[in-house]
C-alpha cells in the first residue's frame, strides 16, 4: 500500500504548527496504524529529520496512551478501536492520510502529535474513587452485589482515559469520561456515603479544566474505543441532579 | 555482599505475624517528616504510594507515562490468585504456597512465597472495597476460573481486562492521596540514577521528559517498582517503552541483581506476522480453561484447520500432561509448542505456530457464553489477525511476557543497598524460576499494599528524617553530572543507525542464544557478539534532536544503552546455571523425555551478581535456599 501522509509538526506547546507530508510506500496490510507511523520514523532519521513525537505504549488497545486524530476521527475510522490497534488492511482505498494530534483547550500540545492529558489525572483526584485505607476491607464475599449491575459498572470501568471524547466533541465536553468513573461507582454500593460529594467535586474539576459541555450529539459515544454508552452521561446528569438537592457541601 | 534474606523465625505460617509484631514503627506525627520516592506507578508502586500517603508519609511519585493509570500493569488480562476457597473446592493458603513454590521449580524462598499467600485474600477485599467490578455470578458472589498449574479455581477476574481494574483501582486510591496533599505526583519523568550517600539511598535523578530538565529529589527511602526487563529481547508482550534503566541504575550503584537468566516465555501469544512487527501480543493463559490446544499429526500438514479430522489431530497437552491437560504451567507449555514446532507439524505461513481451538466448548456452551467470558480478547485477536476465532481457531506461538529474576531483596523487600526497596517484578521475590498465572497481580499488590507499608516503617523508624538542602551535596551533584554526560554522548554520536535498529539485533540475538532453549555454545556466542554491538551502538547510533526537550529517540537510547549491558549479565547467569529449572532450560539438561532436569544439589540458590565496574566481569554470589516446608521433588504435570 502506498500513501500520502499529512502530520501535523509542532516543535513545542509555544511553537508554531503545520501539517508537512510525506510519501510512503510498501505499507504492508499487516502492519498497525503506530507501525507505520515507526515505518516513517525510520525512514525520516535516515534522512538526518526528526522523527514524529506521538504518545504510545502497550499497543494492545489498553493503556489510552496513543491518540491522534486520523482522517478527522479520533484514533482513525474503525469503530470501537484504539490507533494502535488500528491496522492498515481496513485503510483500503485510501490513498491520503491526515494525521492531527488531539485538539482541546484542556490538552495543550507538547510536541507533533503528543498533547498532556493530565486535566483527567485532576478530575479523578478530585473524586474518582473509594476513600477506603489499605488494610480496613471486609470479607470481599460479604457484600454481593448483583450480577447485573456490576456488569453495567464494568462497562463503564473499561474507559481507558485516552480523551478521544474530548477530541471527538465539538464543544470538547469531557462528560462520557466522567461519567463513566461516576457511573462505574454509582452501580455499586462501595462508596455509596461519598456519592453526591464526588460528582459535584468532579464536576467542579472538569469545569475548571476548560472542557465545554455536553449538546448530546453522541461524538463520544461513535469515537470512544471501548463503546462506552452515552447512557453514562445521562446518570451522571441525573447523580449531578440528586447532589444538588441532597449535598452539604458549599 | 551481604545475603542475610531476614527470615524470621518460628513455624512458616507464624512467621510473618510474629515479624510484623516484632518491627518497629514510626509515630503518626513523625511520618510526615519522612520522604519516600516511589518510582513507579503500576499495581506495585502505585498500591504502595497510595497506602504510604495514607499512612501519613510524604510520598514523591514518578512515572514515565503521561499519566500513572498507563503503567503496564494495565495491560494483565487474565486474572488475580488468592486463597479464599470461595468454590469450596480445596483450596488453602496453604495449597496456593505449595503451588506457587512447585510451579516456580523450587527456586524461590519459602517464606516469603508463604506471606504472599497470605496476603492474597487480603487483596482482593481491598480490591472490591474500593469497587474494582470483579466477575460475578448471579447470586451477587464472586466468580473464578482456573488458571495453569492448579487444579483448583482460585482466580478472581473482571473479563479479560483483570490488570486494568486492578490498576484504576490502585490509581483512584494513589489520586486520593494526591489530593490529600500526602502524594506529589511526577508524570512524564523518567528515573536515570539513584544516589547513595554514606551507604544508603537518599534519592533520585530524574529527567523531566517534557523540558528535558534533570533534576535531583532527595528522600529517607526509595521504592524501585519499575517492572522488568522483558524488552531486552525486543519483541514482548511488554509495553514498548518498559526497560530496565532504573534497575540497572541501581544494580550499578551496588545492588544485587538475582536470577537475570530466569525469563518467562508465554505459550499464547499472536505469531509475528513481519520483520515491522514492533511488540507480540498476548493471548490470556484464562483461553486455555476453554481452548484446546493442538497440531496436525502429520509433518507440514497445511491443510485449513477445519478440513483436519479430529484423529488426525494431536493435543499434545492433553496427551502428555493427563492431570493438567491444556492448563500445564506456562514454561511446559511452551516448550511443548516449540518442539512440536521443531518437528515440523507448526502451522501458519511461518510455521510458527499451534492452534488453541474453541469448537469444542462453543458447541458445549455456546457462543454467547464464550463471549461473555473473553469477548474483548477473541476481538482483540480478530483486529489483530483479520481471522474469526469464533469460526477457526486462534494461531498461537510463545512469547517473552515477564520475568522472575529482578534485584535481590530480603524478607522486607530491601536491597543489599540500605533504604532501598524493590517491589513486583522489579524484584526476584517470590516466583522462583518460572511464574503461575494471574500471580503477578498477586504479588504487585500483596508488594504495595499490605508489604512494604510495614517493612519501611521498620527502616525508617532506624533513620533520622533528613532531605533538606540534601539535593545540594556532592553525591547528587555527581549523579546529574553522570547523567549529563551520558545525554550530551548519546546526541554528539550522531551515527547512521536508529536506536530501533539495534534494539532489533540485540533482541535477536537474545531470543536466538538466551530464550526459550539454551546451551552452552550458544550463550558463549552471545557474549561474544553483544559486546561488539554495545560498542558499535556507541560509535554509531543517531539520536537526533537535543537533550533540552521533548526527545523520544533520546528516551530509547538511554533505555537501549542499558539493556546492551545488562544483556551480558543475563547470558552469563544462564551460562553458569548448569541446570535445566522453570524458564531456564539448558538444552544439555533434560530428562529422556525432554523435561527440565534440575540440579538441586549443586543449584539450590538464587545467584546474585554484583557489578564490579564497566569493562569488569561481574561477580556472582549465591543465597543458598532451604526448603524446610516443601519437600525438593520432580515437578510432574502429568
Amino acid at each position: 500500500m502506498d500513501f500520502k501522509v499529512h502530520v501535523w509538526r509542532q516543535k513545542n506547546r509555544n511553537s508554531q504548527g503545520k501539517m508537512v507530508t510525506y510519501e510512503l510506500a510498501n505499507i504492508s496490510e499487516e502492519m498497525s496504524f503506530l507501525e507505520m507511523l515507526d515505518v516513517l520514523n525510520e525512514q525520516l532519521i535516515g534522512r538526518n529529520e526528526e522523527p514524529i513525537a506521538f504518545d504510545h505504549d502497550c499497543r494492545e488497545g489498553i493503556c489510552g496512551a496513543c491518540s491522534a486524530v486520523i482522517n478527522g476521527v479520533p484514533h482513525g475510522p474503525e469503530h470501537g478501536t484504539t490507533t494502535c490497534q488500528l491496522h492498515m488492511r481496513s485503510l483500503k482505498g485510501v490513498r491520503e492520510l491526515f494525521v492531527e494530534p488531539f485538539r482541546s483547550r484542556a490538552f495543550p500540545i507538547i510536541k507533533d502529535l503528543v498533547v498532556d492529558r493530565s486535566a483527567f489525572d485532576r478530575i479523578i483526584s478530585a473524586g474518582g474513587y473509594v476513600s477506603v485505607n489499605a488494610g480496613s476491607a471486609q470479607d470481599a464475599n460479604n457484600l454481593p452485589v448483583p450480577k447485573e449491575a456490576a456488569d453495567k459498572s464494568f462497562d463503564a470501568a473499561t474507559c481507558i482515559g485516552c480523551g478521544a471524547c474530548v477530541a471527538a466533541c465539538k464543544n470538547a465536553s469531557a462528560m462520557l469520561f466522567v461519567s463513566a468513573k461516576i457511573s462505574q461507582l454509582a452501580l455499586l454500593p462501595q462508596g455509596d456515603p461519598e456519592r453526591d460529594r464526588r460528582v459535584s467535586k468532579m464536576v467542579k474539576q472538569m469545569d475548571e479544566e476548560g472542557f465545554g459541555n455536553c449538546t448530546n450529539t453522541y461524538e463520544c459515544e461513535a469515537a470512544c474505543p471501548k463503546e462506552i454508552s452515552v447512557e453514562n452521561i445521562a446518570r451522571l446528569n441525573c447523580e449531578f441532579l440528586r447532589s444538588t438537592f441532597i449535598s452539604n457541601e458549599e | 555482599m551481604n545475603l542475610d534474606a531476614k527470615i524470621p523465625s518460628g513455624p512458616i505460617e507464624k512467621k510473618w505475624a510474629k515479624h510484623k509484631f516484632d518491627m518497629k514503627l514510626v509515630s503518626p506525627a513523625n511520618k510526615r517528616k519522612y520522604t519516600v520516592a516511589v518510582v513507579g506507578t503500576g499495581l506495585a508502586g502505585g498500591a504502595a504510594a497510595a497506602t504510604l500517603g495514607e499512612l501519613g508519609y510524604n510520598v514523591l511519585s514518578f512515572c514515565f507515562q503521561d499519566s500513572p493509570r498507563r503503567a503496564h500493569s494495565i495491560a494483565a488480562q487474565g486474572g488475580i490468585n488468592a486463597a479464599k476457597n470461595y468454590q469450596g473446592d480445596g483450596d488453602s493458603i496453604y495449597r496456593l504456597f505449595y503451588d506457587t513454590v512447585k510451579g516456580g521449580d523450587f527456586r524461590a524462598r519459602e517464606a516469603n512465597v508463604y506471606r504472599l499467600a497470605e496476603v492474597s485474600n487480603n487483596i482482593i477485599d481491598q480490591c472490591v472495597a474500593q469497587g474494582v467490578p470483579f466477575a460475578r455470578e448471579y447470586g451477587g458472589y464472586l466468580d473464578n476460573r482456573s488458571f495453569g498449574g492448579a487444579q483448583v479455581s482460585r482466580t478472581f477476574y473482571a473479563r479479560g481486562q483483570t490488570g486494568q481494574q486492578l490498576l484504576l483501582g490502585a490509581y483512584s486510591s494513589l489520586m486520593r492521596q494526591v489530593s490529600a496533599g500526602t502524594v506529589k505526583m511526577f508524570a512524564r519523568t523518567e528515573m536515570l540514577d539513584i544516589v547513595i550517600v554514606d551507604g544508603q539511598a537518599r534519592g533520585v535523578v530524574v529527567r523531566d521528559l517534557v523540558s528535558g530538565e534533570v533534576k535531583s529529589y532527595a528522600a529517607d527511602a526509595v521504592v524501585l517498582a519499575t517492572g522488568g526487563y522483558g524488552n531486552v529481547f525486543y519483541l514482548s508482550t511488554n509495553a514498548k517503552n518498559c526497560n530496565v534503566t532504573a534497575a540497572y541504575r541501581a544494580y550499578k550503584k551496588g545492588a544485587g541483581f538475582a536470577n537475570p537468566c530466569f525469563t518467562q516465555i508465554h505459550p499464547t501469544c499472536i505469531p509475528v506476522s513481519g520483520d515491522y512487527q514492533s511488540k507480540l501480543t498476548l493471548m490470556s493463559e484464562s483461553l486455555r480453561n476453554d481452548g484446546r490446544v493442538w497440531v496436525p499429526k502429520q509433518k507440514g500438514d497445511k491443510r485449513k484447520p477445519g478440513d483436519i479430522n479430529e484423529e488426525e489431530r494431536d493435543y499434545y497437552l492433553e496427551r502428555k500432561y493427563p492431570s493438567f491437560g491444556n492448563l500445564a504451567p506456562r514454561d511446559i507449555a511452551s516448550r511443548a509448542a516449540k518442539e512440536a514446532c521443531d518437528d515440523g507439524k507448526g502451522v501458519g505461513e511461518s510455521g510458527l505456530g499451534v492452534y488453541l481451538d474453541f469448537a469444542s466448548s462453543i458447541k458445549r456452551l455456546g457462543e454467547d457464553a464464550i463471549r461473555e467470558r473473553y469477548g474483548n480478547l477473541f476481538q482483540m485477536y480478530e483486529h489483530i489477525t483479520a481471522e474469526n476465532p469464533y469460526k477457526q481457531p486462534m494461531r498461537i506461538f510463545p512469547a517473552v511476557h515477564y520475568t522472575m529474576g529482578g534485584l535481590w531483596v530480603d524478607y522486607n523487600l530491601q536491597s543489599t543497598i540500605p533504604g532501598l526497596f524493590v517491589l513486583g517484578e522489579a524484584n526476584f521475590s517470590d516466583h522462583g524460576a518460572n511464574r503461575l498465572g494471574a500471580s503477578a497481580l498477586m504479588q504487585g499488590l500483596a508488594d504495595g499494599y499490605f508489604i512494604i507499608p510495614y517493612t519501611i516503617g521498620n527502616y525508617l523508624a532506624g533513620v533520622k528524617p533528613n532531605t533538606a538542602n540534601k539535593v545540594e551535596s556532592a553525591e547528587f551533584k555527581h549523579s546529574e553530572e553522570e547523567v549529563q554526560q551520558k545525554i550530551k554522548k548519546l546526541l554528539s554520536i550522531n551515527g547512521s543507525r536508529s536506536v530501533d535498529s539495534f534494539h532489533r539485533e540485540l533482541g535477536l540475538i537474545m531470543w536466538d542464544h538466551c530464550g526459550m532453549a539454551r546451551d552452552e555454545k550458544g550463550l558463549k556466542e552471545a557474549l561474544k557478539k553483544i559486546p561488539k554491538l554495545r560498542e558499535e551502538f556507541w560509535k554509531d547510533v543517531r539520536v537526533l534532536g537535543d537533550g533540552e526537550e521533548f526527545n523520544q529517540s533520546l528516551e530509547k537510547a538511554g533505555r537501549v544503552a542499558d539493556f546492551l549491558e545488562f544483556a551480558e549479565v543475563m547470558c552469563r547467569d544462564a551460562l553458569e546455571r548448569e541446570e535445566s529449572c522453570g524458564g531456564h532450560f539448558r538444552t544439555e539438561y533434560q530428562t529422556e523425555d525432554g523435561e527440565a532436569k534440575r540440579n538441586d544439589a549443586e543449584y539450590c540458590y538464587a545467584s546474585v551478581w554484583e557489578h564490579k565496574g564497566d569493562g569488569v566481569p561481574p561477580v556472582k554470589h549465591k543465597e543458598m535456599l532451604s526448603f524446610e516446608n516443601v519437600t525438593l521433588a520432580t515437578r510432574s504435570y502429568k
